[in-house]
């Protein structure tokens, strides 16, 4: 074989998302050496689409609002299925992160006397999100990559995909990847591993997410040994975009909600008077999907399959002010002036909850040197994420995982080895496509995955839908086998498909098993065969034996009694009886 | 049925080819390509991300015109809907072109000239004051404006010029409240400010509406006059060596 171009690195970063960027931040200020990769361009993953802002109790807006508030919201949202460590760590250092941003250039909404100002979203109890007007992942993407960039002893690899992560002994030595651009494979050794890779919305049909989230990172990390936590818990966004269909599930943001936006059915009912008479539209987003989906089912939807999201009662300028990109978006695709019409809407895929399992204070695995950040790792979110506590995940945990990533390969000294034989065997793997005489498309097999995963797995889960879901897994594992592409290996997406099927077909199985084993509803998580809460509380844990997927539950830690203390009222809409 | 022509080929070598897309109600150019791609080319290179005119990625020149194919509505294309990379960029295959100078020169502008605060920044800032910010942070670095600069186009001068997006980054470092750095003797050396005649080209193709000529290179192109050109300025330099 030829010789493949190397990199050696002390700590390698998979993903250049908030998370990412912000891990490759602190692993910096350490002085170690840096490499960052991503499968786009830079400055493109998902984050640069958020929208509503991040959660942090600045208390700029209500001055009552503290970490304690924030931490009690957090818990109540996640149905107290969150790791408490998590809670904790994020309500406290949300604050200092966001300011962080702001010394970086950030430039946030303000208040009258100058200050970031926060917005209401679903759960929280105050006003609590900082924001700029509706494109917050763009200035929080932005503002992070040009911070990265600054540091000298970072490298960038961009439209560069990982697809195997080596270990060296127990410990974590490196990665393959392959450039888009050329399909030449790379190599990086490294001391330390972050996945920072974003979630896995590509296996369903109707999602929020981009070509990008095609859980990677999930897969890598149970490949290399780790173990991945409470997979059954997706978030279906309330609000996704139903018309026109080549834009359906495009996320509309809850700032919409957040801002006062209303919702009715066909018969002009605002019916989340039934559903949650206290919070309405901003109760927490498992509560509102099932409604608006319940809504649906029941036969009071719209003429395209949604429910109306109303903002026309607002003074047009605050419309245009607070949400400029959902005024554009609705003009330009949909053809509605969101100002006097009401919007379509209905729930769409959107979030992961569930992710690797890593250790509160250094996000490291099970697996030595092997870290992950943001959306693939959890802990944090419980059984369902409220709106902003993702952007704030990033930061947060970002921070601590490149950190703690960068202390950890300082450590490691000793040279790490990685096995000839398994490079070679890798890049056999990866080629095979190519050589498959009459094989299956990827974009096929993609397809039928998607179709499975949105009709058996979705909002309302049942247990023989589930295993007919699990049936149909295994069939397309087997039909990937024979994936065949055509054309050459320069820039060929067929062929970046078909390396990624492995990890989504992993990903599936995952949040499949998990969801037949849990049989009880919260959360995220409806059963209509088992429709109560589950007694106690707990999470479950998965992980790869001899390639088979294994699965077990342990009893969600509790926290300790002065922290029960807090999480004695539950959340309100408190800035509002101020 | 839709038709188009997607232009195929590697390295800038190649040609048109002609593909029949179903039409559907409120179809985007990037739905088609999507649909060619997954249907009868599976190696037809395309970038995009957020389908929602957020992300910057997907790009093209869409009958001769840079645009946006995630918000390009088919309905009003002439058709066959003549679809090709940015052509002021070098060609990588079919619709995707080498855009890495971006990065380098991002890169660049930050470590010459990036965000650095002021000592006694006190981080109170009113709507007011960040306004002009906002508008050049909007940008979501497409491109589109950089492929349409004769400057950049026709004219190849990438190691002189860093073209209206960076123009438009620079504005945002020289509008912040908080910033404490100098960039004018930058922006003419370095930037190469100079070249731009405010053609106006960029503004017309930006997809974020951003005013890049009026509200971005024409102040910043006036107080580099001011500094270099303006005789009394000189003289005043001269003598106080500042
Ligand atoms: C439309 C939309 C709006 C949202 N709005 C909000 C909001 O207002 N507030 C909030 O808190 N949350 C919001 N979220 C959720 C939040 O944006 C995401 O959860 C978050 O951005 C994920 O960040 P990340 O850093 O984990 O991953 P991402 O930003 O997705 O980045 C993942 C990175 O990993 C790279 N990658 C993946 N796999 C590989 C691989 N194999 N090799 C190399 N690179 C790889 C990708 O290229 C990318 O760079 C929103 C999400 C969406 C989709
Ligand atoms: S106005 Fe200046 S930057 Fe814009 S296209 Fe014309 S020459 Fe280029
Ligand atoms: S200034 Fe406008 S056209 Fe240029 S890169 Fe930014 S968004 Fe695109
Ligand atoms: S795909 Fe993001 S701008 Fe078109």
């Amino acid at each position: 074989m030829e010789t493949i171009e190397t990199y050696e690195l002390d700590v390698l970063i998979v993903g250049a998302g908030g998370a990412g960027l912000r891990a490759g931040i602190e692993a910096a200020k350490e002085g170690v050496k840096v490499g960052v990769v991503c499968k786009s361009l830079l400055g493109k993953a998902h984050t640069v689409m958020a929208e509503g802002g991040i959660a942090a109790a600045l208390s700029n807006t209500d001055p009552q609002d503290n970490w304690k508030e924030h931490f009690r919201d957090t818990m109540y949202g996640g149905k107290f299925l969150n790791d408490w460590r998590f809670a904790l760590k994020h309500a406290q250092l949300a604050p200092e992160c966001v300011k962080e941003l702001e010394e970086w250039g950030a430039l946030f909404d303000r208040t009258p006397d100058g200050k970031i100002l926060q917005r209401a979203f679903g759960g929280h109890s105050w006003r609590r999100l900082a924001h700029v007007g509706d494109r917050t992942g763009l200035e929080m993407i932005r503002t992070l990559q040009d911070k990265l960039l600054s540091f000298d002893n970072v490298d960038v690899f961009q439209e560069c995909s990982i697809i195997h992560l080596f270990k060296d002994g127990e410990k974590i030595a490196g990665a393959l990847g392959y450039w888009r651009e050329t399909g030449r494979f790379v190599l990086f050794k490294a001391k330390a591993v972050v996945l920072a890779t974003g979630g896995l919305g590509k296996i369903y049909k109707i999602t929020s997410n981009s070509w990008e989230y095609t859980g990677s990172g999930y897969a890598l990390a149970l490949l290399a040994g780790a173990e991945l936590r409470d997979m059954e818990f997706i978030q279906f966004h309330p609000t996704g975009m139903v018309w026109p269909p080549g834009i359906q599930g495009i996320l509309v943001t809850e700032a919409v909600r957040g801002e006062g936006g209303r919702l009715y059915n066909a018969k002009g009912e605002r019916f989340m008077q039934r559903y949650d008479p206290e919070r309405l539209e901003l109760s927490t987003r498992d509560l509102v999907a099932r409604a608006i989906y319940t809504e649906i089912k029941e036969g009071r939807g719209t003429e395209h399959g949604g429910v109306y999201l109303d903002v026309s009662h607002l003074p047009a300028e605050v419309v245009k002010k607070k949400l400029p990109g959902m005024y554009k978006q609705f003009l330009e695709f949909a053809g509605v002036d969101i100002t006097k019409q009401p919007m379509e809407v209905a729930p769409t895929m959107h979030y992961t909850m569930g992710g690797v399992r890593v250790e509160p204070d250094t996000q490291m695995s099970k697996v030595p040197g092997l870290f992950a950040v943001g959306e693939v790792a959890s802990g944090l979110h419980g059984a369902n994420r409220l709106g902003g506590n993702s952007l704030s995940d990033l930061l947060v945990f970002g921070k601590l995982g490149g950190k703690a990533a960068a202390e950890y390969a300082k450590t490691i000294k000793t040279p790490l080895v990685i096995d000839k034989g398994e490079i070679e065997k890798v890049v056999k793997e990866a080629l095979k496509p190519f050589e498959e005489k009459d094989g299956i498309s990827p974009y096929e097999i993609h397809e039928e995955l998607k179709e499975t995963m949105q009709n058996f797995v979705g909002i309302f889960r049942e247990e023989k839908e589930l295993k007919k879901a699990l049936e149909k897994i295994n069939e397309l594992k087997e039909k990937a086998k024979r994936v065949k592409v055509t054309g050459n290996i320069m820039f060929n997406p067929a062929w970046h498909l078909a390396l990624d099927l492995k990890f989504m077909l992993l990903c599936a199985e995952a949040i499949t098993l998990c969801a037949i084993e849990r049989k009880n509803s919260i959360g995220a998580h409806a059963r209509i065969d088992y429709p109560n809460p589950p007694e106690e509380k707990y999470n479950h844990f998965i992980w790869l034996e001899d390639g088979e997927m294994k699965i077990r539950r342990e009893p969600t830690p509790e926290p300790p009694d002065e922290l029960k203390a807090l999480l004695k009222e539950p959340p309100s809409r408190k800035w509002e009886k101020k | 049925m839709v038709k188009f022509l997607i232009f195929r080929g590697e390295r800038g070598e190649g040609a048109f080819k002609e593909y029949e897309v179903p039409y559907q109600e409120g179809m985007v150019v990037l739905d088609g390509v999507l649909y060619i791609q997954s249907r009868f080319e599976g190696d037809l290179s395309v970038r995009w991300n957020c389908k929602a005119a957020k992300c910057g990625s997907c790009a093209a020149e869409i009958n001769g015109k840079p645009s946006l194919m995630c918000k390009t509505r088919v309905e009003h294309l002439s058709q066959p809907i003549k679809v090709e990379p940015l052509r002021a960029y070098p060609h990588i295959k079919d619709l995707v072109a080498d855009t890495s100078w971006n990065l380098r020169t991002r890169r660049k502008i930050i470590k010459d000239v990036g965000f650095k605060p002021r000592k006694d920044a006190s981080w109170i800032m009113k709507d007011e004051d960040i306004e002009k910010g906002r508008e050049f942070r909007k940008c979501i670095e497409c491109a589109l404006c950089l492929d349409v600069c004769h400057v950049l186009r026709e004219h190849q001068l990438f190691d002189k010029f860093v073209g209206p997006a960076y123009l438009v980054f620079s504005a945002y470092l020289e509008t912040h409240p908080m910033d404490s750095v100098d960039r004018i003797s930058w922006l003419k050396e370095e930037a190469g400010i100079m070249y731009c005649n405010i053609t106006k080209c960029c503004t017309e193709v930006c997809p974020e509406e951003i005013h890049i000529t009026d509200n971005a290179i024409i102040p910043m192109k006036e107080r580099v006059a001011d500094r270099y050109f303006d005789p009394i300025k000189m003289l005043f330099r001269k003598i106080t060596g500042k």
